[in-house]
C-alpha cells in the first residue's frame, strides 16, 4: 500500500538517510526500529511533507506521490500521531479534532451538533470513552492520544503512524492502545508504529524494518526473528572510532556520589547509583529514558519525586544548583546555547561566571586584568580556539563553545562533573579532544558522569554504565560487560524496579 | 593563538578599535545624540549654551534617575511599570513623616528611602518567587502604591516642609544644579555595580540567558531580588528631588514616567528582552529625550504635536537599532 524506496537526505553536509526503503501493506501493523539518531523520525517527517528527500520515491497503491506539504500528505490518506501532541490544549476534543476544517451549517456558522456527533461516532468506533466537553490539557495522556487518532480517523487516513505512543501510557492503557491498533489493522488501515520497546513490537507488529545511522537494514516477519537478532541489526559493527584507552583500575576508589534512591515520578521505578572518585559513569538509554533527569535530580535541577544522595560522605541532597555547586557539582548541560552559554557574553565572562569570588579586590570589585589571565590559562587548557578571551561566544564553533562550558568547570575545580551528550553537534576532530581532555580530567581526580545517546562513545568512554529504560536504571555494566549489545539489551528490555 | 595572527600589531590594533567602536552599543546612541544636538543648535541660537544644556539636564534628572533601576530590571529581562507610583508614594510618605509626625528632616529622608527599597523588596519577591511576570506584577503594584499613597495623604499634597529640603530640587554646587549631581553619582555607582562587581555580572547573564546562568549555579532569585530593591532604591531618590523641588508630597505626581523611563533605557540601546545594554547608554537616551522636549519647546511646537513627533523619533531609533545587533 505504501512503498518508500531509495531515500536519500542530508541537512548541509550531514547525511541522515542513505538510501532508505520501507513498505507497508494495508491491514499490518508494522514497527519501525533503530536506536536514537537512526533516522526514523526523519523519514516519517519525509511520508508527511514536512520536509522532502533529496532522492528516492514515496508511492501510495502503486502511483507515486509527492507532498510539498502536510496538507497534501493528509489528502492522499496519511496520518501521524506525532510523540509531541499537536493538540491545543485549551480547546476540548470536538474542537481540537475538527480544527482548521470546522463543519459549518448553512447560516455560515458552526454546526456544532453535526461535529458533536461525527466526533463521538469515530471515538466511538474506537472503542474509548473520552469527554468531548473537557479541555484538552484536563485528559489523560491516553486520551489525548486516542483524540489524535481519532483527528486522523475523521480526515480517512488510511495509513496512520504512531510516533513512540507508549512511551508516557501506563500498561492498562497501553492495552487498550492495542486493542485500538488491532482493530483499525482489521479494517485494512496500514499502521507505522514507532516504539523502542521490543516486548511490544513483537506483541503488536507484523513486521519489523531496522534502521541504523541512516541505512536501511532490514525487514523482517516478527515470527520469524528473536531479540538477540534485532539488537544486532540495530548496533550493527561499527566503524571503531579513535578513544582514549582505558586506565586500569586497581581497587576501589571513594565513592563520590551515592544516590540511594531516585523516583522520577510518584510510584515511578527506582535507580540507584554511585560514582566513583576518577571515574567516568556512563548513562546510556534511550531519548526520554530519564538519564539527564536523574543526573539533574542529584544537583537539585530537576524536580524528582525522591532525591536521596549523600555527596562525598554528606547525606544532605542539594536543592538547587547554587547549592551543588558549592558542594562541587558542576554541569555541562545537553543545548550549549540553551542551557550552558551565555551567548552575548565573551569566553572570559563565561568562564567566570558562577566564580567570581576568585578576582575580586577589597572583597568586592572584579579584578578584570585578573580574570583575563585565568581565563587564558583555562582556554589554553582546554586548547580553545578564538582570538582571545573576549571574543564573543556566539561567534565560536560547537565544539569551542563546549569547550568553554568545560573551561568554566575547571576553573572552578568541581571535582563533580555532570557531561549531558558532550559531543553533540561538533565535528569528530573536535569530538577526539573532548574525549581525551574528559580522560586528563578523571586522571587529574575529577569524577563524571557522562550522559551520551551514542552507543561508540558509551563504550568507548565509560568505565561503568549505568543502563536506563523508561525513568529508571535497569542495569549497571561494568569493564568487560560494557558492549553495544549489553547496553542495548538492557536499553529496550531491561527490568524496572519499583522498590529501593 | 597570538603567534597565528598574521597582520601587523599596529593594523590589527587598528582594526580592533575600529571594531570595538563599530560594535559597541553605545555608538547609535551616540551619533543620535549628535543629530539631534546638530539640528537643534541650528534650529534655535539659544540651544548651546551652557545654561539650556544645564537646564535640560536638570529637568532629565527625576526621570534620568528612575531609568537607572529600570536598566538593572530591564537587563535581567524584566520591567518595572511601578516606578513613578512608588516614587510619589515615597515622597509623600517622607512629607508626611516630617509634616504631618513632626519628625526630623533626615529621618524623613530615611522614610522615603525605606519605602521605595521596601517595595522593591515586594515587587522583586512576588517575581522571583511568586514566579509571575515582572510586567503584570508591576502593574498591579503600579496601583498599590499610587492607591496606598492617595489613602494616606486624602488625595492632598502635603507641603509645610523644611526650607533646606529645596536644596536636593532646586539647589546648585558651583552653578551645577543638585538634581544633576545626583543623577550623575547615581550613574557612576550603577555603572561600576554593573561593570565591576559579580553581582552585575550576574544581572547581564539572567538577562542572556537565565536557564544557564541558573544551572551554572548563579543564585537567580536572589539577583532579580535585588535588581527590583535598586529600582525601589532610585524611585526613592527622584523622590527625594522631587520632594525638594515641588516642597511637597505629591500623591500624584510621576504619572506616566515610568514610560519615559523605559523609552531612555531603550534609546539608549539596550534589549527589551535583556541581556544587553549600557548603563551610559541610559544615561545618552535620558539627554537624547531631553533634547528632544527642549528642542521641541525652543521651536514653539504644538504640545499635543510634541507627544507625535517623540513617538515617531522613539519608533524610528528602535527600527535603526533593531539590525544594528
Amino acid at each position: 500500500m505504501l512503498e518508500m524506496k531509495g531515500i536519500r537526505k542530508a541537512f548541509g553536509p550531514i547525511k541522515v538517510l542513505h538510501g532508505v526503503d520501507l513498505d507497508v501493506r494495508a491491514g499490518e501493523v508494522h514497527a519501525l526500529l533503530g536506536e536514537n539518531g537512526a533516522g526514523k523520525s526523519t523519514m516519517m517527517k519525509i511520508l508527511s511533507g514536512i520536509i522532502s528527500a533529496d532522492e528516492g520515491t514515496i508511492s501510495i497503491d502503486g502511483t507515486p506521490r509527492n507532498f510539498a506539504n502536510y496538507n497534501q500528505a493528509i489528502e492522499a490518506g496519511i496520518g501521524i500521531v506525532f510523540q509531541e501532541f499537536s493538540l491545543i490544549p485549551y480547546l476540548n476534543a470536538i474542537e481540537n479534532i475538527f480544527l482548521g476544517r470546522e463543519m459549518r451549517n448553512r447560516f455560515g456558522l458552526l454546526d456544532r451538533a453535526g461535529m458533536r456527533a461525527k466526533a463521538s461516532e469515530v471515538l466511538g468506533r474506537l472503542g474509548v470513552d473520552v469527554p468531548l466537553d473537557q479541555p484538552i490539557a484536563k485528559l489523560s495522556v491516553a486520551s489525548q492520544q486516542f483524540v489524535e487518532i481519532a483527528k486522523a480517523l475523521t480526515l480517512d487516513a488510511r495509513i496512520l503512524v504512531l510516533d513512540e505512543p507508549t512511551a508516557t501510557l501506563t500498561p492498562g492503557e497501553v492495552e487498550h492502545l492495542f486493542k485500538v491498533m488491532r482493530d483499525l489493522r482489521a479494517r485494512g488501515v496500514a499502521l507505522v508504529f514507532i516504539s523502542h520497546h521490543l516486548e511490544e513490537i513483537f506483541e503488536i507488529c507484523d513486521r519489523i524494518t531496522v534502521l541504523r545511522d541512516g541505512e536501511y537494514v532490514g525487514t523482517s516477519e516478527t515470527a520469524q526473528i528473536d531479540t538477540d537478532r534485532l539488537v544486532e541489526m540495530m548496533v550493527g559493527r561499527r566503524i571503531e572510532q579513535n578513544f582514549p584507552t582505558k586506565p586500569e583500575r586497581s581497587g576501589m576508589p571513594e565513592v563520590v556520589v551515592r544516590a540511594k534512591e531516585i523516583r522520577l515520578r510518584k510510584a515511578g521505578p527506582v535507580s540507584s547509583f554511585t560514582l566513583r572518585k576518577g571515574e567516568i559513569l556512563g548513562f546510556a538509554g534511550l531519548v526520554g529514558s530519564g538519564r539527564t533527569e536523574t543526573a539533574l535530580s542529584i544537583m537539585g535541577a530537576y524536580p524528582a519525586a525522591t532525591v536521596d544522595v549523600e555527596i562525598n560522605g554528606n547525606p544532605k541532597t542539594p536543592s538547587n544548583p547554587t547549592e551543588a555547586l558549592a558542594r562541587g557539582i558542576g554541569l555541562l548541560p545537553e543545548s550549549r546555547k540553551e542551557q550552558g552559554l551565555i551567548t552575548p557574553f565573551s569566553i572570559a565572562q563565561n568562564v567566570s561566571l558562577n566564580n567570581y569570588a576568585k578576582y575580586r579586590t577589597l572583597g568586592l570589585f572584579l579584578d578584570l586584568r585578573a580574570e583575563t589571565k585565568h581565563t587564558q590559562k583555562v582556554m589554553d587548557d582546554v586548547r580553545v580556539k578564538a582570538p582571545g578571551p573576549h571574543a564573543a561566544c556566539d561567534t565560536l564553533s560547537g565544539g569551542n563553545q563546549q569547550k568553554v562550558v568545560i573551561a568554566r568547570w575547571l576553573n572552578h575545580n568541581t571535582p563533580i562533573l555532570i557531561f549531558d551528550e558532550p559531543t553533540r553537534g561538533i565535528d569528530v576532530g573536535a569530538k577526539a579532544e573532548i574525549y581525551h581532555l574528559m580522560r586528563k580530567l578523571t586522571e587529574d581526580g575529577f569524577s563524571i558522569i557522562m550522559i551520551s545517546s551514542e552507543l561508540p562513545e558509551i563504550v568507548g568512554m565509560a568505565d561503568r554504565v549505568c543502563v536506563f529504560r523508561s525513568g529508571a536504571i535497569v542495569a549497571t555494566l561494568d569493564g568487560a560487560e560494557i558492549s553495544a549489545e549489553t547496553v542495548m539489551t538492557n536499553a529496550t528490555t531491561g527490568e524496572l524496579k519499583y522498590v529501593a | 593563538m597570538s603567534h597565528e595572527s598574521t597582520a601587523s600589531p599596529v593594523a590589527s590594533l587598528g582594526t580592533a578599535i575600529a571594531s570595538r567602536i563599530r560594535h559597541s552599543p553605545l555608538i547609535l546612541p551616540l551619533v543620535g545624540l549628535a543629530l539631534v544636538s546638530i539640528a537643534m543648535a541650528f534650529a534655535s541660537q539659544n540651544f548651546f549654551t551652557v545654561d539650556n544644556i544645564l537646564n535640560i539636564l536638570r529637568q532629565q534628572s527625576i526621570i534620568g534617575i528612575l531609568a537607572i533601576g529600570m536598566t538593572f530590571v530591564i537587563l535581567t529581562g524584566g520591567i518595572d511599570l511601578s516606578v513613578g507610583a512608588v516614587m510619589a508614594l515615597c515622597g509623600t510618605i517622607g512629607a508626611g513623616l516630617m509634616v504631618n509626625m513632626g519628625l526630623p528632616g533626615a529621618v524623613g529622608l530615611l522614610g522615603i528611602i525605606g519605602v521605595g527599597v521596601l517595595f522593591g523588596l515586594f515587587n522583586g519577591f512576588l517575581v522571583a518567587w511568586g514566579r509571575m511576570p515582572a510586567i503584570i506584577v508591576t502593574l498591579a503594584t503600579m496601583l498599590v502604591a499610587r492607591g496606598l499613597g492617595l489613602v494616606y495623604s486624602g488625595g492632598y499634597p502635603i507641603s509645610g516642609l523644611p526650607g533646606w529640603i529645596s536644596w536636593f530640587g532646586t539647589g546648585r554646587i558651583s552653578g551645577i544644579p543638585v538634581p544633576v549631581i545626583i543623577m550623575v553619582i547615581l550613574y557612576a555607582l550603577a555603572w561600576v555595580i554593573l561593570q565591576r562587581t559579580s553581582f552585575g555580572r550576574h544581572v547581564y547573564a539572567i538577562g542572556g540567558n537565565e536557564t544557564a546562568a541558573q544551572l551554572s549555579g548563579v543564585n537567580v532569585k536572589r539577583v532579580k531580588l535585588l535588581v527590583f530593591m535598586i529600582s525601589g532604591f532610585t524611585s526613592a531618590m527622584a523622590a527625594i528631588v522631587l520632594t525638594g523641588r515641588l516642597m511637597s508630597g505629591q500623591p500624584g505626581a510621576g504619572v506616566a514616567f515610568e514610560l519615559d523611563a523605559i523609552a531612555m533605557v531603550v534609546l539608549g540601546g539596550a534589549a527589551i528582552s535583556g541581556g544587553r545594554g549600557l548603563i551610559l547608554g541610559t544615561l545618552i537616551g535620558a539627554v537624547l529625550l531631553g533634547i528632544i522636549n527642549n528642542g521641541l519647546n525652543l521651536m514653539g511646537i504644538n504640545p499635543y504635536l510634541q507627544d507625535v513627533i517623540k513617538g515617531l523619533i522613539i519608533l524610528l531609533a528602535i527600527y535603526i537599532g533593531r539590525e544594528w545587533r
